[in-house]
């Protein structure tokens, strides 16, 4: 790694904090404006509006909004993310009850579909215009366009409730052999490849075909280089750039973006929370919920980028 | 029973007797015959100063012994939603999940039969002669889960806090009639109330006012006197109650422990049932009934409950001004389509006031408002408003109110009157449309009696008087009721009271709204309960599981 590659981590850093800056303001300034605050959504539909006011100021919902914000702002600063206003709990006992979760349906997710959309997107590059190929398309296509609680939904149909094989809940806490853990995440696992297989390997395809289409394959390919070597060896090293943006997408929505899955399959993940955080009109939790988001966000396609440029011996060696 | 000997007129029924008056009425005794009992004791002990005097004993006598489950098992239920909001802290209880946490790990001092008629509970016995100054005894021996005993210091501890608006009481109000609430002695509690209500005990047996121990400001732990102690609470994930070894009752309850989680998608919590994941599940869209109809191991359980979704005409602004605009949406309301269409039969229809059909109090000498587009047309033309055009708010929060205000569209047209449907989403209905158009839909939870319900929507100074109706007579009928210890004048006080609403209010009520759960067959015990689904959110103690 050379001063321009760390020039570029160090400045995509410093982007970041202002980034996730702006981002919290953003939000804010939004959840400010939504109808009703915590204390009339703790309080209810039949609240009397004394009771509100009282239980305001409890919250200390009756500063003005600037004020609350700096001081969200410097206890997050010295590392304090502040209280849940709807239940008292500190947001990071919340969220450490949720995070292992999504991170391990992210993983396992992960796992499954990565190297199943890399084959599937390597394959169909290969046999472009073939009979695989327009299959291949056909079946993603059709993938991205059907939504995934009616992926969800027709699982439990039919595996959990008429098979009677896989459980329609997941728990992450009940699990104390790998054949557990396959029955409880088979499901959530299938409806999550569904959606995100087909983008990254339509991406992959993309990508392959394009590197297959320039002067050096060909090249390659008259010297003689079986069809398998070209791909492998001269065309997939120079598509990594755009799959790893591909996979680094599809990874991120994994971590915030499950709110279906989540909801279908009753998964204590951090995507309901921040469901819950909203509803809740719960401030500290909100902004807790999205600089994770953010954050991971922001990682994964830095990472996306290094790999772009590792892989690239002339911006490797600039 | 040693103490029933000093003769009936002046005893309450004690809690060991509720229990089998309970069992009674679960086990094939007659509703009606039941009804009769409660209904003739409270009359003839009124009179003495003491609600249900006779009724246990005429009940415990028929029934030698109360029927017996099974001890053991553990089951898995599931609630409408979860969420971070979750709370064991009965006074902010929100939603039916609060509810049932609450009466899995907390007594009330009375409690709800199925019949929504209130029993001894915890309370040994509840005196008044004026219904403003009662006294109430405490059944001793009774533990907390940390083996503290109950005491009056702890009564009046969770009488008292919610009228702090620190504690974000939901029944602020409510306790406000609290002038006074004292320990005489460790096993007595002496309530004044600012007024004569003699509705109290079945006030005292609403989930929020279920007893705490005294001083307890962190409610996470769950301390009560209930049938099941926390085992593992997470907001927004799930609840575990294992048994209670020393619960009061003996015998009780049957089940080792009850797993309790939230699925907000129906057709999930649906699916979870008939795939075996959960036992258990509550509001089920009456469209997916067939699903569980079909499946030979599950069954559908159709409590009728006091649940309704009005149509709401302000009687404070134009048109609503006009008391045969107000009959006119009244008459245009198709309750029998509303029932078959909408609900799938799984509904009563209503008569324009919230007394539910077969509830305590129900006047049904009064004639039943039926659908007539002619009628109404008639009245729109008098009124002059024979071809105006308004707008009716209406949102999926408000159970149904979207598929009633387009069936309301339709019956419009035939009288001549246009009304645009305005469907609002959930989020935030309650707070910045709900009654504050002249025609917009509510919905009105299951209360505990005709007092609240009367006092709490139909009041002139009601802060929710959705329809902004004000009726001097009404208010006299309601303040003079309160005070009556005699049930039977005090019925006829509540009839006249619902001819009223019936006929002068701003409120429509289409049909009342049935509770519809979904219960593994192995699930022995499981009844209704008027007050919500869930046997009224009290079902932990009362089932047991017979694989």
């Amino acid at each position: 790694m050379n001063s321009n590659t760390l020039w570029l981590i160090g400045r995509r850093l410093g982007a970041a904090i202002v980034t996730l800056l702006i981002v919290s303001m953003v939000v804010f300034a939004i959840t400010a404006v939504l109808p009703g605050d915590a204390a009339q959504q703790s309080l209810g539909q039949f609240a009397t509006p004394e009771q509100v006011a009282a239980l305001r100021v409890k919250m200390g919902l009756d500063q003005p909004g600037v004020l609350r914000y700096l001081h969200w702002l410097t206890s997050l600063l010295s590392g304090d993310l502040g209280v849940s206003v709807s239940n008292a709990v500190p947001v990071t006992e919340l969220m450490a009850g949720r995070v292992p979760s999504t991170l391990m349906l992210a993983a396992a997710t992960a796992l499954v579909s990565v190297p199943l959309a890399l084959i599937l997107g390597i394959g169909s590059a290969m046999g472009r215009g073939g009979r695989i190929d327009g299959f291949m398309s056909f079946f993603t296509l059709m993938m991205v366009a059907v939504p995934e609680f009616l992926v969800a939904t027709l699982a439990v149909l039919i595996f959990a409730v008429n098979l009677g094989w896989l459980s329609a809940l997941s728990y992450s806490s009940e699990i104390t052999s790998p054949l557990q853990f396959m029955r409880t995440y088979a499901l959530p696992v299938m409806t999550l490849c569904c959606v995100i297989v087909a983008q990254m390997a339509r991406m992959t395809r993309a990508a392959v075909i394009d590197q297959l289409d320039s002067p050096y394959v060909e090249m390659a390919r008259l010297k003689g280089v079986s069809p398998v070597r070209v791909v492998l060896r001269h065309a997939l090293p120079n598509a990594i750039g755009p799959i790893a943006n591909a996979i680094a997408l599809s990874l991120s929505y994994l971590l915030g973006g499950v709110v279906i899955v989540e909801t279908i399959f009753n998964y204590p993940g951090i995507a309901s929370l921040m469901v819950d955080a909203v509803t809740n009109r719960d401030m500290a939790l909100v902004q807790a919920c999205t600089m994770l988001f953010c954050t991971a966000y922001l990682t994964l396609v830095l990472i996306a980028d290094l790999c772009a440029i590792l892989s690239n011996p002339r911006l490797r060696n600039q | 029973m040693s103490d029933n000997k000093n003769g009936i007129k002046d005893q309450l029924i004690t809690g060991t007797e509720s229990l089998r008056v309970f069992e009674g009425l679960n086990r094939g005794m007659s509703r009606r015959h039941a009804l009769q009992m409660l209904g003739l004791a409270g009359v003839a002990a009124a009179g003495a100063g003491s609600l249900f005097g006779a009724a246990g004993k005429l009940l415990a006598d028929q029934q030698a012994t109360p029927g017996k489950g099974k001890p053991g098992g553990r089951i898995r239920v599931a609630g409408i939603s979860s969420s971070t909001a979750d709370t064991l802290d009965p006074a902010k209880g929100s939603s039916s999940t609060d509810y049932v946490r609450h009466y899995m790990f907390y007594n009330g001092l009375t409690r709800f039969d199925s019949h929504m008629v209130p029993q001894l509970e915890l309370a040994e016995r509840i005196d008044t002669s004026d219904a403003t100054l009662w006294v109430i005894t405490l059944r001793k021996e009774v533990t907390f889960h940390n083996g503290k005993g109950l005491t009056a210091a702890d009564v009046v501890f969770s009488l008292l806090r919610h009228k702090d608006p620190i504690t974000g009481s939901k029944v602020l109000p409510l306790a406000e009639q609290f002038a006074e609430v004292k320990a005489n002695g460790t096993h007595e509690v002496q309530i004044r109330l600012s007024g004569p209500n003699a509705e109290l005990p079945s006030i005292l047996a609403i989930s929020h006012l279920l007893i705490v121990p005294e001083g307890t400001s962190d409610f996470s732990q769950g301390i009560g006197t209930g049938p099941f102690k926390v085992k593992e609470f997470k907001p927004g994930v799930r609840s575990i109650g294992a048994r209670n070894t020393n619960y009061w009752k003996p015998g009780l309850p049957y089940l080792d422990e009850i797993e309790f989680i939230g699925i907000g998608d129906e057709p999930s919590r649906v699916n979870a049932l008939l795939s075996g994941d959960v036992q258990i599940i509550n509001e089920v869209n009456p469209r997916s009934t067939t699903r569980i109809k079909d499946s030979t191991t599950h069954r559908v359980v159709d409590s009728p409950s006091g649940n309704y979704t009005d149509l709401i005409i302000r009687q404070d602004q134009m048109p609503g001004q006009s008391p045969e605009f107000t009959e006119a949406m009244k008459l245009l309301l198709d309750r029998e389509q509303v029932k078959s269409a909408i609900f799938r039969g799984f509904a009563r229809v209503g008569n324009d006031h919230p007394i539910a059909p077969g509830a305590r109090f129900y006047n049904a000498d009064l004639p039943q408002r039926t659908y007539d587009p002619e009628k109404a047309r008639f009245l729109l033309k008098k009124a002059g408003m024979e071809s105006i055009s308004m707008p009716v708010m209406c949102s999926p929060a408000a159970t149904g109110s979207v598929d009633v205000a387009v069936l309301l569209q339709q019956s419009a047209k035939e009288a001549g009157l246009k009304l645009n449907v305005n469907r609002l989403p959930s989020d935030g209905y309650w707070s910045n449309h709900w009654a504050k158009h002249p025609l917009s839909f509510g919905n009105i939870n299951p209360r505990p009696n005709a007092d609240m319900l009367f006092s709490q929507f139909f009041q002139s100074t009601a802060p929710w008087n959705e329809s902004g109706w004000k009726n001097e007579q009404f208010d006299q009928l309601l303040i003079q009721a309160r005070g009556e210890t005699d049930e039977a004048k005090r019925g006829k006080m509540y009839a006249d009271m619902q001819t009223l609403v019936h006929e002068h209010s701003g409120i429509g009520i289409p049909v009342f709204i049935s509770n519809i759960d979904g219960v593994d067959q192995r699930v022995k015990g499981y009844g209704t309960n008027p007050l919500g689904g869930f046997m009224g959110y009290m079902f932990a103690e009362q089932v047991w599981l017979d694989a």
